[in-house]
């Protein structure tokens, strides 16, 4: 290894380099303002560039990996971080809490997440992990004089603890029973029959990820932390993170347990079927807008999780597909959510949003998008990201799972229908204030995205998604 | 003679322990906080004695990497409960419910 592989860790060194200048400046200059926060989204995008056109390879022995599948995930995961933090400074600003810390927290969080979807051994994905959960934790309590966001914190450090601790126990019986601590050495010695000591350690593995992207029956933590956090933060926990976890997961089970695919897709469908499933009948009952986004957000996992199980090429591009879509909305729902506030509160119930139409057209529209998306309408961008999960475990031979989500998709059509029902057809409650211009020009941009824009993007991202899957084909 | 299985057994049982400890405590969340230590504590004697017997460094830098982590981990965490206990003036795990649903 010479000097010169570094830069294949370029959006890694960008970010961490960033980072500690940032906290550097914030730390004479107090409070956060324009030129602090344009300087933090600056150096996601200037990572993101270094990801999509810097030198690929595999640097530190095999333990950070750069390549087609990595720079598709960092290209989105910093792009939607560089989102969230205009979101997320002028809402905490509105409350006069704009803390300089925000910006460093989203920039630590995207480099542990970027970590984690570069990840080629078992330390590397620790790593990555923790350090984008621990910036998550501090994230979610950020608010701290706030009673709901402590609490939140509280929750998710408890319970994402305890998943890290199911993780590592998995990977140190991976690392004993197969001898190494790298994927490819794993892969062979599972293909050689390692036995059972790896595949218990895969399961503690897996359920340590299912943890991080909420997926049944690890979602516990999910509706509390996402009715706590604030509202911005919310919209980044949905997307990045999710999409870093669901890479990482692609990239252990093809990488280093290609070879014991019958075993874990097994446990990735019941996974999936049952996330689909409390996601669909959980949200029934919620009167939260958070917490319905919540389960929202565990039964689009499942679907996510099907795509996977599917297996091969096809199964990691619908997923890759699948999450980048789902995140589009998830991002211009909390957006929504976030600029949204009667009477100096947040409105946050379904019944706040009674005759929004009326009131606030441009926003109720969007919302209006995100559901039916989320509900899977066609032509939204919510039916495309199905239509491939769907394709793809028809494909692989998951025929019965599929047709099972299908049915879920109906249940959860009733929570999202009802949000719509409310919006266009009851009594207004009283007048809203001025949504602000960032949340607002977010909303609408994604609600464009998911129609009609999703159209058109679906023919360049789709061959990008392919050759992404193609790494681990 | 003390094997690798009597190792991974103490460290399953540290484990089984930490997780129960995690589920089962109902009075205070400082307790919670030392069973995760306890839970990453199994795993370094999980990582130990397999870099022993596979005589390969690896497991040894891996605990160091968990080591580390942990203390930040312990760090973060002690400063959340505190932002708690400084909302509610309590820290019972019984109390850590204005959210249900």
């Amino acid at each position: 290894m010479t000097l010169s592989d570094l830069n294949v860790a370029a959006p890694e060194l960008i970010l961490a380099g960033s980072a500690l200048l940032l906290l550097m400046w914030g730390a004479f200059q107090g409070r956060s303002n324009f030129a602090y926060g344009a300087a933090a989204v600056l150096a996601l995008v200037a990572a993101a560039c270094a990801a999509a056109l810097g030198v690929q390879g595999r640097i530190f022995s095999g333990g950070l990996i750069a390549d087609d599948l990595s720079a598709f995930a960092k290209v989105f995961i910093y792009g939607f971080s560089a989102v969230s933090i205009p979101l997320g400074e002028r809402w905490l600003q509105r409350r006069g809490d704009n803390k300089f810390e925000f910006n460093v927290l989203i920039i630590l969080a995207a480099l542990g997440m970027g970590m984690m979807v570069s990840a080629g051994d078992l330390i590397a994905l620790y790593i990555g992990i923790e350090l984008q959960s621990l910036a998550l934790y501090v994230l979610a309590a950020f608010r701290r004089d706030d009673a709901k966001a402590s609490e939140a914190g509280l929750k998710y450090f408890v319970l994402g603890a305890l998943s890290s601790g199911l993780l590592l126990y998995g990977a140190s019986l991976i690392y004993g029973f197969a001898g190494s601590t790298q994927f490819p050495v794993i892969a062979e010695a599972v293909s050689q029959g390692a036995g059972g000591g790896v595949l218990f350690g895969l399961v503690f593995l897996i359920c340590g990820i299912a943890f991080k992207v909420s997926a049944a029956p690890f979602h516990m933590w999910t509706p509390d932390v996402y009715e706590g956090a604030p509202t911005p933060v919310v919209g980044f926990f949905a997307a990045a993170p999710k999409l870093a976890a669901m890479v990482l997961l692609a990239r252990v089970l093809s990488e280093g347990f290609g070879s014991a695919l019958e075993q874990w897709r097994q446990v990735i469908v019941a996974m999936a079927l049952l996330s689909i499933f409390v996601g669909a009948f959980g949200g029934l009952v919620q009167r939260n807008l958070k917490r319905l986004w919540a389960y929202s957000s565990i039964a689009n996992i499942g679907y996510a999780l099907l795509g996977l199980a599917a297996g091969a090429e096809v199964g990691v591009q619908s997923m890759l597909l699948f999450m980048v879509l789902y995140m589009v909305d998830v991002t211009g729902f909390f957006a929504c959510l976030s600029a949204l506030q009667r009477d100096g509160k947040p409105m946050e119930t379904i019944d706040d949003m009674a005759g929004l139409i009326k009131e606030r057209p441009a926003l109720a529209l969007a919302l209006t998008a995100f559901a039916l998306s989320a509900l899977g309408l066609p032509p939204f961008a919510g039916f495309w990201a199905k239509y491939y999960v769907f394709k793809a475990a028809i494909g692989g031979g998951l025929t019965v799972a599929a047709v099972l989500g299908l049915v879920g998709s109906v249940v959860a059509a009733f929570y999202y229908l009802r949000l719509i029902k409310v919006m266009w057809f009851d009594p207004t409650v009283g007048a809203t204030e001025r949504p602000p211009f960032e949340a607002r020009s977010v909303a609408v941009a994604a609600a464009l995205f998911s129609f009609p824009a999703v159209l058109v993007a679906l023919v360049w991202l789709d061959p990008l998604a392919k050759a992404a899957a193609a790494v681990l084909g | 003679m003390i094997g690798l299985t009597h190792y991974l057994t103490l460290a399953a049982m540290l484990f089984t322990i930490g997780v129960f400890g995690i589920f089962v405590n109902r009075k205070n969340i400082i307790v919670i906080l030392m069973s995760i230590e306890l839970i990453l504590l199994a795993v370094n004697i999980n990582l130990v004695a397999f870099s022993v017997y596979l005589h390969d460094v690896v497991g040894q830098i891996f605990a160091m990497f968990v080591l580390t982590v942990a203390a930040a981990e312990a760090a973060v965490g002690l400063a959340i409960l505190v932002t708690f206990f400084r909302n509610r003036g309590d820290i019972a795990v019984d109390d850590a419910s204005v959210m249900k649903g």
